[in-house]
């Protein structure tokens, strides 16, 4: 049965080397990006590694994991199996049966037959998947196809080879392999020439499929098998939000508007992704028809550095652009479509980070190339003329409190800076969820002042938009009055000016005790500050809508929840896509300052969601949110619900 | 050739108070910006600049602190930035400031022929829109004001056409360069400077003329200069509006009603 080592020698070594080149060709590829630290913290990246690569803790999380997890461990223990089968083809005297004793080799097999049909059938799981039901548009590729049929190939030769010996009466672990001898039994009868033949067809076809697929890996979107295991190792463990600084001096340049301009993890990623298409289902963009596509942006990197790698490493300049309309470069429109919801974040099971990607290359268009959508130059101007979107003039700020007695923080006096925003200053009704959280506050006996007139845009928009020069400059500002006026713990309503105060102005070396409004709610209503009367129930049955910035880009799912529970006396009703699934409202990222030509209406795919439930109440903790769920509730035509923020619930509930 | 655009730098007025004791602006703490219709003139300077190699100037006159309203031209592209600022020159009005202007553009034509000049059709402080044609009238420059189109320049033939804005109505017209044209905001849509731009201008020289470069008469310029003064500025008293009917409850009975007020205070002819 084994083949002429002389002959298959040569073979596997020519299959071995050109699998080391084309490995290392591609993989060096990366190197021609920036350096960035992805080696810190070994335990808690080994931890991962362990958790998300070997557990597939995200993987199976969604339909068809399971299915992956069982390809993935079958592929690992048939690992020990095909390698045995490689070694003993150039060394036929190295065959476990002769090495290992019988206590040993019997349940080794019985493993390899077992753990071969779970492959064999997770396989076909997985073609009919694709043929009947795929995970996205276009997903009906050769390749996937390609590469699936050629595992199943892999198992069936496997079979076909054993059930052969075992027919042949050549294979002493026979009761150990009930696969095997089952398919055995159909071979009974033949005579030992065509069970020859058979074995032998069977040994060539398993090495020479093994050997193919091994070659066709590096060049496929199954590098993934590669790459994905190092990816999980080398996951962001900052907030992916928080961009890295950039440094504004003469000569330098900003964002990624070349291949070689994004890190090496950037590239890294780029071959890490298998296009699973889950990144691209979350995706409020690509799901209401916008150009953005997370799965493409990370297929035109990677194809982008296919094309320009080789160059660059010689030293030459790229030749396809990085952002533009060709295979290989992101169209600007999609770029500009980002929500920064974070949503392909948490769905990449390998922890891809499409989203920051997107920031680097819109800090290009904006910094480099002043190249964005026309309603931005009102923001940029705004911001850095008024700081504030609006442009509503800065002496306009404290006017929300209307004629009540608001303090001004001061240190000592004040224990906490309640820090308003500029929705919460500015717009009608944001405003009035800061008279709300103004009461709850006074009827809590919270110490609290505000910065008044003195208060400025925090710059999250800036920031999510690329125009980190602007928002350096914000940032600075804020956080030398912060560190003058001796803040240290500040309330906010907004999730923008939460995640910014917090992790973005930790890169300017403030650290400050930020607490979002549904998490200082809970408290004062845990410490007992709050008397609510559960029976004021208003509005209905509440459909709670999760902030993308509160909930998956700071992990606060459970305080608001338990906030709507405790002020009206039941659990909130939840949509479909909930807590790391939320869908955006669609204004993150600025697009809350941009016009939405293309595809349908985010916010409306969201209030068509709250509405399925009937619900009186949709309640929110953003005030971005609030305006995209109300302006969707009008499109809706729907009189009989309303918005509310948790505050606005509690504050009705004072007794 | 140079192509000039004549900025301003004007208080934020979407931020002035008048107080109302003095009746004079309130303009302490109040960020200066340019004058938003010279962003168009700027910008128009700068296409033309792109467009046929001209060199682009900006012009400024105001005290010392006008500079940073150069700087930003200089970081969207100016090869020039000149502020006129002399002591002499305070309290202007749009007479004695035509008279600077266009002292700066007859010496800047010393080093290179001016061919056009853009100016905003009027700055939002003190919305005269006087200046522009006062800088034309000076300098003999064909004067073309509330232009939202270049039609068609010839700069061989020292020709251009433009479309102007008028109420209700555009006008083609056709003018020998020299020219000074005042531009509204349809003309075009501004850039924004890129980091790289920010920060050389930050470096780069803003020239300051003072009148002992401009050699103009101390009576023409300045206080002295202007024949126009503030005596006082005050926001007219608005009568208090009046609620008419019940607009939600009987709208055919409250429109009677407002047909028969306008009609009945001459405010409709029947």
């Amino acid at each position: 049965m084994q083949p002429d080592p002389v002959i298959f020698t040569p073979l596997l070594a020519a299959a071995g080397l050109i699998f080391a080149w084309s490995c290392y060709r591609r993989f060096s590829l990366v190197g021609v990006g920036a350096s960035e630290d992805r080696f810190s913290s070994l335990a808690e990246r080994l931890q991962g590694m362990f958790l998300f690569a070997f557990l597939q803790k995200r993987v199976v999380s969604r339909p068809f994991g399971i299915n992956h997890l069982f390809i993935f461990w079958s592929f690992l223990i048939l690992a020990v199996a095909n390698t045995e089968f490689l070694v003993a083809g150039v060394f036929p005297a190295a065959k476990l049966a002769r090495i290992l004793p019988a206590a040993l080799y019997q349940p080794l097999v019985f493993v390899f037959d077992i753990v071969s049909l779970c492959a064999l059938t997770a396989v076909v799981i997985a073609l009919v998947r694709r043929a009947v039901a795929p995970p996205y548009e276009g997903a009906r590729t050769g390749e996937a196809f390609g590469i699936l049929s050629m595992i199943g190939t892999l198992m069936l030769a496997y079979f076909g080879l054993h059930a052969a010996e075992i027919a042949l009466g050549a294979e002493e672990a026979a009761q150990a392999m009930p696969v095997s001898l089952a398919l055995a039994s159909l071979l009974a009868g033949q005579g030992p020439e065509t069970l020859k033949s058979v074995a032998q067809v069977s040994w060539w076809l398993h090495a020479g499929v093994l050997l193919f697929f091994l070659n066709y890996l590096p060049y496929s979107k199954h590098m993934h098998i590669l790459a994905a295991i190092p990816n999980c190792f080398f996951k962001g463990l900052d907030t992916p939000n928080t961009q890295p600084r950039e440094e504004f001096v003469e000569g330098n340049v900003y964002g990624a508007g070349s291949i070689d301009r994004f890190t090496w993890k950037d590239l890294f990623d780029s071959f890490s992704c298998t296009e699973c298409g889950r990144c691209e289902k979350s995706c409020p963009a690509a799901s209401t028809g916008k150009p953005l596509n997370p799965r493409l942006v990370m297929h035109d990197i990677k194809v982008n550095l296919l094309a320009n790698g080789g160059l660059l490493q010689r030293g030459g300049e790229p030749t396809v652009p990085v952002i533009g309309d060709a295979e290989g470069s992101i169209k600007p429109d999609a770029l500009w479509s980002c929500t920064s919801c974070g949503a392909c974040l948490a769905a990449c099971p390998v922890f891809i980070e499409q989203m920051p990607k997107i920031t680097k290359m819109r800090r290009h268009l904006v910094q480099m190339e002043a190249d964005f959508p026309e309603e931005l130059l009102n923001l940029f101007e705004n911001m850095e003329q008024r700081s504030n979107p609006w442009g509503i003039a800065p002496g306009e700020r404290g006017k929300w409190a209307g004629g009540r007695e608001v303090r001004q923080f001061e240190a000592g006096t004040t224990e906490y800076l309640y820090f308003v925003g500029c929705a919460g200053s500015f717009d009608s009704r944001s405003k009035q969820v800061t008279l709300a959280m103004t009461r709850i506050m006074e009827a809590a006996g919270v110490s609290y002042g505000i910065l008044g007139k003195e208060e400025k845009c925090c710059g999250d928009s800036l920031r999510r938009l690329g125009n980190e020069y602007l928002f350096d400059k914000m940032a600075r500002e804020n956080v030398a009055q912060f560190q003058e006026k001796g803040v240290t713990k500040v309330v906010t309503q907004c999730p923008h000016c939460f995640t910014t105060l917090k992790n973005d102005y930790r890169q300017y070396g403030l650290e400050l005790e930020v607490i979002p409004h549904a998490e200082f709610i809970e408290s004062l209503l845990a410490e007992g500050k709050l008397k609510l009367d559960h029976h004021a129930k208003k509005g209905g049955n509440i459909v709670f809508h999760d902030s993308c910035y509160l909930g998956r880009h700071n992990g606060v799912y459970e305080a608001p929840r338990a906030v709507i529970a405790q002020a009206t006396g039941s659990a909130p009703a939840e949509m479909e896509r909930n807590r790391e699934n939320s869908f955006c409202c669609g204004a993150g990222g600025g697009r809350m300052w941009m016009e939405e030509h293309l595809g349908e209406r985010i916010n409306l795919n969201r209030v068509s969601e709250a509405l399925e439930g009937n619900p009186g109440t949709i309640c929110t903790t953003c005030p971005y949110c609030m305006t995209m769920m109300e302006d969707g509730l009008k499109d809706r035509s729907n009189g009989g619900t309303t918005v509310k923020d948790i505050a606005e619930l509690v504050a009705e509930g004072l007794r | 050739m140079y192509v000039v655009a004549c900025i301003k730098q004007v208080p934020d007025t979407t931020q002035v108070q008048i107080d109302p004791v003095t009746n004079t602006l309130v303009r302490d703490g109040i960020p200066f910006i340019v004058n938003p219709y010279d962003t168009h003139a700027l910008e128009e300077s700068l296409r033309m600049k792109a467009r046929y190699g001209f060199k682009a100037a900006a012009l400024s006159m105001g005290p010392p602190n006008t500079e940073a309203t150069l700087r930003k031209a200089l970081a969207l592209g100016v090869d020039e930035a000149i502020l006129c600022s002399d002591r002499a020159f305070g309290g202007a009005d749009t007479l004695s400031t035509s008279n600077v202007l266009a002292a700066a553009i007859r010496k800047l034509a010393q080093e290179d022929e001016v061919g056009i000049v853009f100016c905003g059709k009027q700055t939002i402080d003190g919305d005269t829109a006087q200046v522009g044609p006062g800088i034309a009238i000076r300098l003999g420059f064909s004067q073309l004001t509330l232009v939202d189109r270049i039609e068609h320049l010839d700069f061989l033939a020292k020709k251009i056409r433009v479309r102007r804005k008028l109420e209700g109505r555009y006008e083609i017209v056709e003018a020998k360069l020299p020219a000074m044209i005042t531009v509204v905001r349809e003309l075009n849509r501004p850039r924004y400077p890129t980091v790289p731009m920010r920060l050389k201008a930050a470096k780069a020289e803003v020239k300051v003329w003072d009148n002992k470069e401009l050699q103009l008469d101390p009576n023409s310029v300045g206080l002295k200069g202007s024949p126009t003064w503030v005596s006082r500025i005050f926001s007219p008293q608005r009568a208090a509006g009046e609620i008419i009917g019940d607009g939600m409850g009987d709208p055919a009975g409250t429109a009677r009603l407002l047909l028969e007020k306008l009609v009945a205070s001459d405010m409709l002819a029947v």
